[in-house]
């Protein structure tokens, strides 16, 4: 049998990101359905526009409008569309020098297949129908061999109503989290009630939660020890603000505890005593909860208060 | 459209103040999937075997320096629980980016450069099979224009390959090729197509792995190892960051670096190169000047390369190891050695290593040899 756990792990973020007075115009002119490029040092016209020269690093602010059709510069061909990706369907990957730009553009064609696809094939944008201010305006490419060829680049001062001045881009990642085997061994013995660390077999001291390694030798932990249940309080501080979904009425207790037998303090929340009443010393034991797979919290055992020197160490 | 060329700096750092050795190297097993050990857990024998191999101890290193991301595997803070492998308490000086190990090592040869150290151990993990890597590596991407379309990195390297081919660098059968002699087999089917024209076969395997190496300064690195390898020179340049930009047939960041890194000094008789795929080795085979009739006996990927095992965030610094081993074991006199990061070859670590000459072999080799 495996000992060791896995689970699964969503990591995901709206990123919120402001926009500088290049990037503003462009997305916005995205969402306007024209396509606004940057004179570079060199005066090549970098779509799709960036604030910094790409090769001088000098701010650059010189604003051209380019075609909404171009080139086709180099594609690949995606048979198994992935997730977040322009299209659900296979396409192609292309960079797109638009008519006018000196630079090409990532996004999707849509194209009935990589026969249909070739370097140097005439591509139009099309826009999606709701527009925000994103480079996800531009739906995909799709194929026009017919479309005229001709755009001169034409100045453009970057002025929009309602300039869109940020964008917030999702992010999803999936994991299948595994916490290798020290801390599978510690959760598998929490799911019964019992605190298992591990001993360094150089300097022996008990890490509780292990993590495989004594960060003091630098070797493997290689003997469980069951420590406390209970322990002692050895610093704490009092928790004023509300978690988001965290279910615990504030002020509450948040404590390093070192349960005996271990020689590191690990951190639970206190209950079933008033939160101006904990102190150094206290004596307290874990409170289970039915099927959970750790304490919910410990609580005071009623025993006197540890001495100081018993746990100084351990702060 | 072509990069603008560079006017090279004046001072180059490759005569530096000091000699600096990698006098140790040493990797993990490179595995499919990792889930039986933790990120320390799977570096931790890493470690042990270069300290051993060099009779250090953990307390005897100067400076640690190590490279990974804690995207791989979802694990925020992944590289300061790695530490614990280390022996980081009591407090010792380290340093982590979010970069492959190649890039550690650069900032662990600067630190002994300055003399603030004598020693430096090295290390980097990854570990790919908790997500999907190829996606992972979209959120490294422009995060206005590249990353909300999640192009992944097969799909990125494939543009690449097609203008290959489209230049007449690169044919759509020749990337298999390379990658089956990389591997060390016979040339297998070339496979699926996983974003045409990259198939199966020019992609790098997914793997989970760690590598660590030592790095020593002048009479302490005579002292440590039989054959010390020297850097000779160690350079990284990077290209502008939109792929639209780039010339993708070509890589003037890792020739800026190499010639920064005098690797155009002297022929190597080994070479490294970190192209995850097989069409990269094209372009930098080209942007190294490793093609013509002068290059006919120069080993290139001897070790397999990042064909053979791409721990993301490690192989780089496995390139620089391998190439270290050779001359350690005497097998090469002078290897160069390269380390990528980014889309397309985006970013370039160039490093020149020599062996001192051994008696009775007429030493390295010279020009014209």
């Amino acid at each position: 049998m495996s000992e060791v756990l896995t689970a699964p792990l969503v990591v995901e973020f709206p990123f919120t990101r402001s926009l500088g007075p290049v990037q503003s115009a462009f997305l916005t002119g995205l969402r306007e359905r024209l396509v606004l490029g940057v004179r570079a040092t060199d005066g090549r016209v970098v779509v799709p526009p960036v604030e910094y020269d790409p090769v001088t690093a000098d701010e650059i602010r010189d604003l051209v409008e380019v075609g909404t059709g171009g080139t086709v510069t180099t594609w690949a061909w995606n048979p198994s569309p992935r997730r977040g990706q322009p299209l659900t369907t296979p396409f192609a990957w292309v960079l797109v020098r638009l008519d006018g730009a000196d630079t090409a553009l990532l996004h999707a064609l849509d194209a009935p297949g990589p026969d249909a696809v070739r370097t140097g094939m005439r591509v139009r944008i099309r826009w999606a129908v709701e527009r925000t201010g994103a480079i996800t305006d531009i739906a995909c490419f799709e194929p026009a061999e017919n479309d005229p060829t001709d755009h001169q680049p034409a100045p453009h001062g970057g002025e929009f109503a309602e300039p869109v001045t940020g964008i917030t881009t999702p992010a999803r990642l999936d994991y299948t989290y595994s916490p290798g085997r020290a801390q599978s061994r510690y959760l598998q013995a929490l799911a019964e009630h019992r605190t298992v660390g591990e001993r360094c077999p150089s300097c022996r001291k008990v890490y509780v939660p292990p993590r495989g390694a004594c960060p003091t030798c630098g070797v493997a932990t290689d003997t469980q020890v069951e420590v406390g249940p209970r322990g002692t309080v050895t610093t704490f501080c009092i928790v004023n603000i509300k978690a988001r979904n965290l279910d615990i009425e504030v002020p509450y207790v948040y404590a390093h505890i070192a349960l005996d037998g271990a020689d590191l303090a690990l951190h639970a929340r206190i209950g079933q005593i008033p939160y101006d009443q904990v102190r150094m010393g206290l004596r307290v034991e874990p409170v289970w909860t039915e099927g959970a797979r750790h304490p919910d919290h410990y609580r005071p055992t009623g025993e006197p208060d540890a001495d100081y020197d018993s746990y100084k160490e351990l702060i | 459209m072509p990069e603008p060329a560079r006017v090279p700096a004046r001072e180059p750092v490759r005569d530096a103040a000091r000699d600096v050795a990698i006098v140790a190297f040493g990797q993990s097993e490179h595995v499919r999937d990792s889930a039986e050990t933790s990120e320390v857990e799977m570096l931790m024998p890493v470690l042990h075997d270069v300290l051993a191999q060099t009779g250090l101890r953990a307390r005897d290193i100067d400076f640690t320096c190590s490279g990974s991301s804690d995207y791989l595997a979802g694990r925020a803070f992944s590289f300061t629980m790695a530490l614990d492998g280390v022996g980081a308490w009591p407090p010792i000086a380290e340093s982590h980016v979010e970069m492959d190990g190649a890039w550690a090592l650069y900032e662990a040869w600067v630190k002994i450069l300055t003399g603030e150290a004598e020693t430096a151990l090295v290390y980097a993990y990854g570990k790919s099979s908790p997500g999907d890597v190829r996606e992972v590596l979209t959120r490294q991407l422009d995060p206005y224009y590249v990353a909300p379309l999640w192009p992944d990195s097969v799909a990125l390297a494939a543009l690449q390959a097609r203008a290959l081919i489209d230049a007449g660098l690169a044919d759509a059968r020749e990337p298999a090729g390379t990658a089956a002699r990389r591997r060390g087999g016979p040339a297998r089917p070339p496979g699926e197509y996983v974003v045409a024209p990259l198939r199966t076969g020019d992609c790098p395997p997914v793997v989970d792995g760690a590598a660590a190496v030592v790095l020593a300064a002048g009479d302490t690195a005579r002292r440590l190892t039989g054959r010390p390898a020297w850097i000779r020179g160690l350079d990284h340049r990077i290209e502008a960051h939109g792929l639209g930009v780039r010339d993708l047939t070509d890589s003037p960041s890792t020739r800026l670096a190499a010639e920064r890194a005098g690797a155009f000094e002297r022929p190597p008789d080994t070479v490294e190169l970190h192209a995850p795929f097989s069409s990269q080795e094209v372009v930098l085979r080209r942007a190294l000047r490793l093609d013509g009739p002068q290059s006919a006996h120069v080993r290139i990927n001897p070790s397999g390369g990042a064909l053979a095992a791409n721990p993301v965030m490690a192989a780089g610094l496995i390139r620089l190891g391998e190439a270290a081993a050779r001359i350690q074991r005497g097998e090469s006199d002078r290897a160069l050695a390269h380390a990528t990061s980014g889309p397309c070859l985006q970013q370039n670590l160039v490093a020149v290593l020599e062996g001192d000459p051994r008696p009775g072999t007429g030493g390295q080799h010279k020009e014209g040899q």
